[in-house]
């Protein structure tokens, strides 16, 4: 798809989910709109996307491991609540929470990328323990296990987003402009590099690209989509405590981009949305849910290990073949 | 001729087993050279430890006057060293144009100024005219893993004169090409050293290919240059014929 058409596809996509929420019956549509629930899942959806589209650029472009992006959540979690709660404005504290995780990410990264793949998802789930023993223990900062409550949702340009619809279309737009961000960067030149670093890193190294700089930027900034998430997350849930951003959450994040499709762009969101709608439509069953997701990851990697994206390009092209290129 | 490639006293171990001993030569500018020897002499090892992949105990390594001894291989290659590998190592999933222009990328303009210009860099002309030397037109938007094994060898080799390197070291352009990719190669090889003056670096088991290719050899056996001279020089050298070429 070209570049002008793929935007296009974005920006209808944006203008669709901006209207999910909204009650249209009054412009005599019959369509009632999202409620109050509906509404905070869809926008939890696209917070869990921002984080999982950070894991697919470390590990699905990059060809890196990272058990660590709950962490990143939790520190832009937390800074977030933690500031705004002393009264900075929220741009400030989103900002901060950016360049906080890329450079905690450049730190982590910088000893950690000396060892690759699954050395390297060793030291990142060390990190995790790490955050979350100070995100538990340390509760004159954070509040410990009783974590921090009352967190206030921001105003944009004056405009106050206590309202969930309001709050969601602040997401929307933050998201629509951090996918813009990693796609730009993914047809740039970078996002070749960061194509070959995963496809094989040795020749990469001899054509002149700089591996270890390449994986440290793709590293930090798939922190920093972490940490935007975790921003976000704080006024959205209006509560934090420790155990959104344990290890188990860290694995969740890989399998979501396991599931919708690594290395491919809509895989994330994709991974991201059964991640947070599964557990809702398996609400009856209970813990069943897990199960279900485990068995559906197992086919996935057994059958589909490109995964569900990855499988409906491959539907598509088959079609495209069999109607002789025809659309 | 200027001397571009200096290489001096290079010596290197694995545990116990010296594979490069002690190992000194010159390439000029424009020059084919030749490196051969049986298995296990220590050419792959003299091609690493020129290369930045391996760091040599002892010697060292000058381009063009200047000590690049254990310098990155991404640090050598902006210095205009490029080289292809023993096995295929083309980019699967990028097309053959994708994998011709991220050869050159890194030669254009800055780190941030790659991130905000155009996708192929102002390096599309280029990589056509890549294409078409290399005669693979046709293929340009094709998938480089979907390439029969000569054709991406073929695209290995292009790869390594993308970024119009003065110096390209060529491990084994001919294993496993059939005879008519085979042709086609020494002649696009020979083409570009004519054209460009580009100096070659070959490492090469056929015989044959070399021998036509290259305007001068050295025999390594057991990490020693054991011969040095033209093709027809070397082809008779006794202790050529013991070591390599008598079997």
């Amino acid at each position: 798809m070209s570049a002008g058409r793929s935007l296009l596809v974005g920006l209808a996509l944006v203008a669709v989910l901006a209207l999910v929420p909204v009650d249209l019956t009054d412009i005599g549509l019959p369509y009632p709109g999202l409620r109050r629930y509906g509404t905070y899942i869809l926008t939890l959806w696209l917070v869990t996307a921002i984080a999982a589209m950070g894991v697919n650029l470390i590990v699905g472009y990059a060809g890196q491991e990272t058990l660590a992006q709950a962490a990143f959540v939790g520190i832009g979690a937390y800074l977030t609540a933690i500031v705004t709660k002393a009264g900075v404005p929220f741009g400030v504290a989103f900002a901060a929470s950016a360049l906080v995780t890329f450079v905690v990410g450049v730190l982590l990264g910088f000893p950690a990328l000396r060892v690759q793949k699954h050395y390297l998802a060793f030291v990142t789930l060390a990190f995790t323990v790490l955050c979350w023993l100070v995100f538990r223990n340390e509760q004159w900062l954070t509040g410990g296990v009783m974590g921090i409550r009352d967190i206030e949702r921001p105003s944009f340009l004056g405009w106050p987003l206590r309202n969930h619809v309001r709050f969601y279309w602040f997401v929307l737009g933050i998201t629509s402009i951090l996918t813009f961000v990693l796609w730009w960067i993914l047809r740039s030149p970078w996002g070749r590099a960061f194509t070959a670093l995963r496809e094989n890193p040795l020749r990469a190294e001899s054509l002149g690209i700089d591996v270890r700089l390449y994986t440290l930027v793709a590293f930090a900034l798939g922190c920093a989509y972490g940490g935007m998430a975790g921003s976000l997350y704080a006024p959205l849930v209006e509560f934090i405590d420790p155990s959104p951003f344990a290890l188990g959450p860290s694995l969740l994040f890989m399998l979501m981009v396991v599931i919708g499709g690594s290395g491919t762009f809509l895989g994330p969101f994709v991974g991201a949305g059964i991640a947070v709608l599964l557990p809702e439509w398996l609400r009856a069953w209970e813990t069943w849910y897990l199960l279900i997701y485990a068995v559906l990851v197992m086919v996935m990697m057994a059958f589909f290990p490109g995964g569900i994206v990855g499988l409906l390009s491959r539907l598509l092209a088959r079609r495209g073949t069999a109607t002789g290129g025809r659309p | 001729m200027t001397v571009l490639l200096e290489v001096r006293d290079i010596e290197k171990s694995f545990g116990g087993v010296q594979a490069v001993r002690g190992v000194s030569f010159d390439v000029r500018e424009g020059e084919i050279l030749g490196v051969i020897g049986p298995n296990g002499s220590g050419k792959s090892t003299l091609f690493n430890c020129i290369l930045g992949q391996l760091a040599p105990d002892r010697g060292r390594v000058r381009v063009d006057g200047r000590d690049v001894t254990g310098l990155r291989p991404s640090r050598l290659n902006r210095l205009g060293v490029s080289r292809t590998f023993q096995l295929l190592q083309v980019f699967p999933q990028l097309t053959v144009r994708e994998n011709l222009v991220l050869a050159a990328q890194e030669h254009r303009g800055t780190r941030l100024g790659r991130l905000f210009g155009a996708p192929d860099v102002g390096l599309g002309p280029e990589a056509d005219r890549m294409l078409e030397f290399f005669r693979l037109t046709r293929l340009a938007g094709a998938m480089a893993g979907s390439l029969s094994y000569g054709q991406q060898k073929l695209l290995d080799a292009a790869m390594a004169f993308m970024s119009g390197s003065r110096l390209v070291l060529l491990d084994e352009p001919a294993g496993g090409v059939n005879l008519t990719m085979l042709a086609d190669l020494r002649e696009r090889l020979e083409a570009i050293n004519r054209e460009t003056r580009a100096t070659f670096v070959v490492i090469e088991h056929n015989m044959e290919f070399v021998m036509a290719l290259c305007t001068r050899l050295i025999v390594l056996a057991e990490g020693r240059i054991i011969a040095e001279g033209p093709p027809a020089e070397v082809r008779r050298d006794p202790a050529v014929i013991e070591a390599y070429l008598g079997h």
